[in-house]
């Protein structure tokens, strides 16, 4: 493959660069396309463009690097020129075309194959789609096209002719890479492979960028020195060399016989020394190139590592202060300083926490793509609106809740939105809207998804459910709630036929399994004909639980506080066995099986008597019954972490989700109320 | 380029690991694990239950924050259960990148054996039907039972219906 060492670590950057690069991009366009492409939007993606072409070029993946050099090409174009006849709609779909290409390169290379994907098709169509505007546009252009902007464009076009003699001026070039950047050869062997496309490289020092080790180490002190010919103008040149990752500064001057430090003879370009000075100010690397790093991309699990440290810490003070050998001492001054120890570890343990927040903009801002692909095949009008989107949540849940997102977008837009001529009939704007809110309420983030279209027809739900056999009970029996509820059984679907988009019942399966794995709640609104509203009730954090320990003999059990309804002890006589032996409990008038924890779980316990213990009230769901437990141990907050791999893969055990570690070190195990729900029945 | 160093030092590490064996005792029988599977020993510590589990695995203790899974390598090899002591010892073991503890009566010592000096499960199997066992050291008079570490971590049933 490459002549130069490819190593993990650099193909890691590479993605992450990549990707965001691409997120970036899909969105510009997307929003572009929606409000005109305005300069500052063209340049915009200009600069991500060049910059995956850079690193793509770098990294030896050719069809990626020569198809956005291709969409470089499109978008120079459109930036020099400002064509007026231009179909962006066709522009967009090309665009999207190829960043939908090298994210499934990218997947390829994250996966550890081969980015193989040919990419010449496109890169035609494109350059077909740039001949045809230049076509339609450069009639009635020449006349416009001032002589300053010729002999910029004209390069572009001249690009693959080759050299141009003898005569190329000759420049240098001194160029320092950002502290601590790493891997300094490597990135300046990148700016003498890309510049080999604009210039003769002559010469650069330290000569051996690749096999030498200690090149990376003359770069840093003395910065890497170039000497290149090039018929191409100056600014090409410069903006080719500010594109490079990394860059801290550049110089670059004429060197063929006109003095190199004279700025007038360098054809009008700043002194060398006022462009590093510029370059200093973070403002000026935006300009080309990579903006400035006030954000750090961190591993989670260094994240997941400190979180851990910090939960260990907590319970090590807990250890310390609460000591029993501390007992009946008369500790004034300890006490202030273990106080004062208390405050720094707690907010210690939030701002770590805090690390861990995103907010959802960008997983909401991906919808965008989704609703314009959708409304342009499915011919319908649909706009997204979305409110709240800087809600942050833990970054696990973002993970969790993006391909829900995604399904019920889709859903909305498929079978909530109708076709514009249904629409006006029906008295609505032709364009229908959809609403992707966020809100934070407690301890939990509540994401709305609302569409204003033909919502959900009970009895179609009802009919299509019976006629799959999937009715649990009687339907005069259901609740709405329980109607519109269907919609998440697997293989539901209201849909006659299956289009690209939904039909096949799975989608709906989709969110809801994958709610439920991170705690969430679904719930469904609607009202035939003025639309649909679901919601989405999911845990602001997945790492931290509000929980009620219980003990079972020697074992200690925690309760989602939120599930609890109650704790009491009963009386004798409110017991009700039936002749199967099961334990139930009237309470209030309404009947409540018992679960004993000791028995379910096979844990020897010298209280049996209901006297004796507690019983917990939990509901999930709608569906109550009554956890019987020892004793309470009380309310704390605690650090949820997973079973151990080995313990998960003997097989999933009822009703637990995870355990934590208690303040005295000892380990807890966490309950899960919906999953020991449906292993009672 | 220190990470090209590294991982040029890491075939050499596992060197200096070969042919070690941490000897440790279940009853009379002395037995060893492949040193690069151990990552340390602790003495005994609270386990607590996790229901539904084979009898073997005991639960789960509390590393230094680290939640790990212990196994009694006694129940294991469906061996009588023998009550814990202050000789009992977790071996923490790092097999298939999992993390697990495994209780034994006690722990020796590390010895070099070297491949002459080890029978091959083939020749042995009369002798020794164990599914765990890879193969026999030979240390002076004394004979070792070599572990191998990823059986013992794979479901009793799964390995018996493979067997049948």
């Amino acid at each position: 493959m490459a002549d130069y060492p490819i190593n993990d670590q650099m193909v890691e950057m590479f993605i992450y660069e990549t990707s965001q690069n691409i997120e970036q991009l899909e969105q510009s366009v997307v929003m572009s396309e929606a409000e005109g492409f305005t300069p500052v939007a063209v340049n915009e993606i200009m600069r991500n463009m060049h910059t995956i072409k850079g690193s793509a070029a770098m990294m030896m993946y050719t069809a990626v690097s020569t198809l956005a050099h291709a969409m470089e090409d499109l978008f120079f174009y459109l930036r020099e020129r400002r064509p007026e006849r231009v179909d962006y709609s066709v522009l967009s779909d090309l665009v999207l075309d190829g960043i939908d290409f090298i994210k499934v390169e990218l997947h390829k290379i994250k996966a550890g194959e081969e980015a193989d994907g040919d990419a010449s098709l496109l890169i035609a169509t494109i350059h077909e789609f740039l001949a045809y505007v230049k076509q339609t546009n450069e009639t009635n252009e020449t006349n416009e096209a001032s002589a300053a902007e010729a002999p910029t464009a004209k390069p572009e076009m001249s690009r693959f002719d080759g050299s141009d003699g003898p005569a190329e001026p000759v420049y240098e070039a001194v160029a320092f890479f950002q502290d601590g950047c790493e891997m300094e050869n490597v990135r300046a062997f990148g700016i003498v492979h890309g510049l080999s496309e604009l210039a003769t490289v002559l010469s650069h020092e330290p000569k051996d960028l690749v096999g030498d080790e200690t090149s990376a180490e003359a770069i840093r002190k003395g910065g890497f020195r170039l000497r290149f010919a090039s018929a191409k103008p100056v600014e090409e040149l410069r903006a080719f060399l500010d594109g490079t990752l990394f860059l801290q500064s550049l110089e670059l001057f004429r060197a063929d016989g006109e003095a190199p430090p004279a700025p007038e003879a360098t054809l009008g370009m700043p002194q060398p020394a006022d462009r590093q000075a510029a370059k200093a100010l973070p403002k000026d690397s935006a300009e080309y190139g990579q903006p400035a790093q006030s954000m750090i991309s961190v591993n989670v699990d260094k994240l997941d590592r400190l979180m851990d440290l910090v939960g260990e810490m907590v319970i090590a003070e807990a250890m310390v202060t609460q000591n029993p050998d501390l007992k009946g001492l008369q500790l004034d001054r300890f006490n202030k300083a273990a106080q004062l120890l208390h405050k720094i570890t707690s907010e210690l343990q939030d701002a770590v926490m805090s690390i861990r927040m995103v907010p959802l903009t960008a997983t909401f801002q991906k919808m965008h793509r989704i609703v314009r692909d959708m409304s342009r095949n499915l011919g319908k009008e649909v706009r997204l609106r979305l409110v709240g989107e800087e809600t942050e949540v833990d970054k696990n849940v973002i993970q969790h809740i993006s391909d829900p997102l995604m399904h019920l977008i889709r859903n909305a837009i498929d079978h909530g939105i109708e076709p514009p001529a249904d629409r006006q009939k029906a008295g609505k704007p032709a364009f229908g809207t959809v609403t992707l809110e966020a809100k934070n309420a407690g301890g939990d983030v509540y994401v709305l998804i609302k569409d204003e279209g033909r919502g959900l027809s009970k009895a179609k739900l009802l009919a299509k459910a019976r006629e799959n056999g999937l009715l649990a009970k009687p339907e005069s029996e259901m609740s709405d709630k329980e109607i519109f509820g269907l919609i998440f059984l697997p293989g539901f679907s209201t849909k006659d036929s299956i289009s690209e988009y939904s039909g096949r019942g799975v989608g709906m399966d989709v969110v809801s399994s994958n709610l439920s794995q991170i705690g969430g709640v679904i719930s469904v609104d609607s009202e035939e004909g003025s639309g649909t509203t679901i919601m989405l009730k999911i845990p602001l954090t997945l790492a931290i639980i509000d929980g009620m320990t219980i003990r079972v003999g020697s074992s200690r059990y925690t309760v989602p506080t939120a599930s609890i309804v109650q704790s009491f002890r009963p009386a004798e006589t409110d017991i009700i066995r039936d002749p199967d032996g099961n334990e139930m409990i009237l309470v209030r008038g309404r009947c409540y099986s018992i679960v004993r924890l000791h028995e379910l779980y096979g844990v020897r316990s010298d209280t049996s008597s209901f006297t004796e213990g507690i019983l917990v009230m939990v509901e999930h769901d709608g569906a109550a019954y009554c956890l019987f437990a020892d004793e309470l141990l009380g309310q704390q907050q605690v650090v949820v972490k997973a079973l151990p791999e080995y313990i998960k893969r003997m097989g999933n055990i009822r009703g637990l989700a995870g355990c934590t570690l208690l303040g005295d070190g000892s380990i807890s195990l966490i309950l899960d109320t919906g999953a020991l729900n449906g292993a009672i029945r | 380029m220190s990470q090209l160093e590294e991982r040029l030092s890491e075939p050499y590490e596992e060197d200096t690991l070969q042919g070690k064996y941490l000897i440790f005792k279940l009853g009379d029988e002395s037995y060893g694990i492949e040193i690069r599977f151990v990552i340390e020993i602790i003495g005994l510590q609270p386990i607590t239950v996790v229901p539904e589990l084979p009898e073997y695995i005991q639960g789960i203790i509390n590393l230094r924050g680290k939640i790990i899974p212990v196994m009694d390598v006694r129940l294991r090899f469906k061996k009588p259960f023998r009550e814990y002591n202050d000789r009992t010892c977790v071996i923490v073991t790092d097999i298939e990148e999992m993390t697990i503890g495994l209780i034994v009566d006690s722990v020796s010592e590390v010895l070099a054996i070297s491949e002459a000096e080890i029978v091959s499960p083939t020749e042995m199997n009369k002798l020794y039907s164990s599914r765990y066992i890879k193969g026999i050291g030979s240390v002076g008079e004394d004979v070792k039972l070599l572990l191998d570490c990823d059986k013992l971590l794979q479901d009793k049933d799964l390995a018996l219906l493979e067997s049948l």
